[in-house]
């Protein structure tokens, strides 16, 4: 097969001119040759006639409750099962009024907080001198990764026996919750930096603390939020456990408070409030990554 | 990182009192009893713009990273001025810093923003001080790495394959920019490039290496600035190809 012929769309009839070849040299304007199949091309901007994608994202959630609300209201679902939409939204009103609901996020998330704070600082320190000294993993890594093993949720009988039953064991048990995993990936971000760039920075000057500040610990960032990120998402389940096993004050308490006498009503208004709290320490992982790995060339928010 | 290898490597006054730069003797290097340099000895003199010509994994890379003060599991004497600067094949920028910062980084006393400024306005990037190296395209963040090391003032920059990945253009601005940028600076230059062509546009020397040492020393004695297209440069171009075992018809 030559190659120099045009594929077959293209060839006009030498025998016969074009009658869309134009007459001067000019480039070509005008009908397009009848000879080629073409296609116009449209704009993928939004289809006419259809509602907007926020409308239909948000249909299906409300859809969803309305369902629920008339199911209450015919009687197929219970009150003692499950209560009712509207029902959840006046018991959450009425116990804002009393301040029970403000009383026990604050408690809650008081906890959350001290548990936090404790299991960071933990993480940070061990995984930093893990990741930069030999000496430090050696010494470090290999008790913690035995420790990751263990389910920490288990550790609670121990806990118990140590700290009593105030806020000691459920603060510790969020701290351990949140330590191992965040450990795992500051670490493994620390050890995961581009040696490529290290070596640039010894050229250029910088020290031992200068590669670990400027290098190295930003280097580490991203992963470091990722173990964040999970970290805040287990401090919430090991917050529910703390609180169910035993608590005077808090979410937890209101919930199994409610689960003595089947207000279900008031067992959803907690579980909401989990919810919200989990959505909110999400969102304020997402502004830390959005500020702090804005020069990542995979992000593309702002 | 022993401090015992340390001592093979003495870094020299900030101007050697005898004009160079560099100044190797007997240098081995070897990777798992493989010597990829084999004795080598090297000069450069101060301001004089050196490249190293040789196929792939002849040992120039490696050279030039004992040089830059990389490699410390070696052999021999070697003696290279202490203010010195690195350009590497690929710009290695680093991500989470703007890119004045990147250019003053490991400057002794706090960041100097202007001093970035004019260093990047020195090879064009006046208008991308403050962005984030990821919008840089290749040629501009090559340019970047220049002007990092040329802030440094060094008397000896190491450049290690810096137009390799840079598309057929940009390599041709790349490289006019470093001509103009060593004149300007005085800076001896060793370049270590696979690219017969932009040694002989570049260099005052170049050296070809083979086996581990420096087969060949060939001045490249041609006025500047040189064209590609002159019969010498082309004669010249021609018998480096031949001393590579590349024959040109």
């Amino acid at each position: 097969m030559s190659l120099h012929q045009p594929p077959a769309g293209l060839r006009s009839d030498p025998a016969e001119p074009h009658p869309a070849e134009p007459d001067t040299a000019g480039p070509r304007t005008g009908t397009p040759d009848p000879a080629v199949p073409a296609e116009t091309v449209r704009s993928t901007g939004r289809r006419r006639g259809r509602p907007p994608r926020w409308l239909i994202k948000t249909a299906s959630p409300v859809a969803l409750v309305l369902l629920w609300q008339l199911a209450s209201a015919t009687g197929a679902l219970p009150e003692e099962t499950l209560a009712a939409p509207g029902t959840i939204v006046t018991t959450a009103a009425g116990l804002a009024e009393t301040g029970e609901l403000q009383d026990a996020v604050l408690t809650s998330l008081s906890r959350v907080l001290a548990g936090l704070g404790i299991g960071i600082g933990a993480a940070v320190v061990l995984a930093t001198v893990s990741g930069l000294f030999r000496l430090g993993e050696d010494l470090i890594d290999a008790p913690v990764q035995m420790l990751r093993t263990v389910p920490t949720i288990g550790l609670i009988p121990l806990l118990i026996i140590w700290f009593g039953i105030g806020e000691e064991p459920k603060i510790a048990l969020i701290a351990l919750t949140v330590t191992f995993p965040l450990y795992m990936n500051i670490y493994g971000g620390i050890r995961n930096v581009d040696s490529a760039l290290i070596e640039a920075g010894r050229t250029l000057g910088l020290g031992r603390f200068g590669t670990v500040r400027h290098i190295v610990l930003p280097g580490a960032m991203p992963s470091a939020l990722v173990g964040l990120r999970y970290a805040l998402g287990s401090a919430w389940l090991a917050l529910v456990f703390g609180e169910t096993i035993n608590a005077s004050s808090g979410i937890g308490y209101l919930m199994n408070n409610a689960r003595e006498f089947f207000q279900t009503d008031v067992i959803v208004v907690c579980l909401v409030l989990y919810a919200f709290l989990g959505l909110l320490a999400d969102l304020i992982v997402r502004v830390l990554e959005r500020v702090l790995l804005a020069w990542r060339p995979a992000f593309s928010g702002t | 990182m022993a401090s015992g290898l340390q001592r093979n490597l003495t870094p020299a006054p900030a101007a050697p009192a005898d004009g160079t730069v560099v100044r190797v003797r007997g240098l081995t290097r070897a990777f798992d009893g493989r010597a990829v340099i084999d004795g080598l000895s090297l000069d450069v003199a101060s301001g004089e713009f050196v490249a190293l010509l040789g196929a792939s994994g002849c040992g120039k890379s490696t050279l030039l990273r004992v040089l830059a003060d990389l490699d410390h599991d070696i052999t021999g004497e070697v003696t290279v001025a202490r203010r010195r600067a690195v350009g590497f094949q690929a710009p290695r920028l680093i991500p989470w810093k703007r890119v004045w910062r990147n250019v003053v980084l490991g400057l002794p006393g706090r960041p100097d923003r202007n001093r970035a400024v004019r260093a990047l306005e020195e090879v064009g990037l006046g208008h991308r001080v403050d962005v984030w190296p990821k919008v840089l395209s290749g040629g501009e963040a090559q340019r970047a790495a220049l002007a990092r090391a040329l802030v440094r003032d060094p008397d000896l920059l190491l450049l290690d394959e810096p137009f390799s990945a840079l598309d057929a253009l940009t390599r041709i601005k790349a490289q006019d920019l470093v001509a103009e940028l060593w004149q300007r600076h005085g800076c001896a230059v060793v370049l270590v490039t696979h690219d017969v062509e932009e040694a002989v546009l570049l260099a005052d020397r170049v050296l070809v290496m083979r086996d581990g040492v420096i087969a060949q020393d060939q001045p490249i004695g041609l006025p500047r600035p040189r064209r590609r297209s002159a019969p010498e440069f082309v004669a010249l171009r021609a018998d480096l190809l031949a001393m590579l075992g590349v024959d040109r018809h």
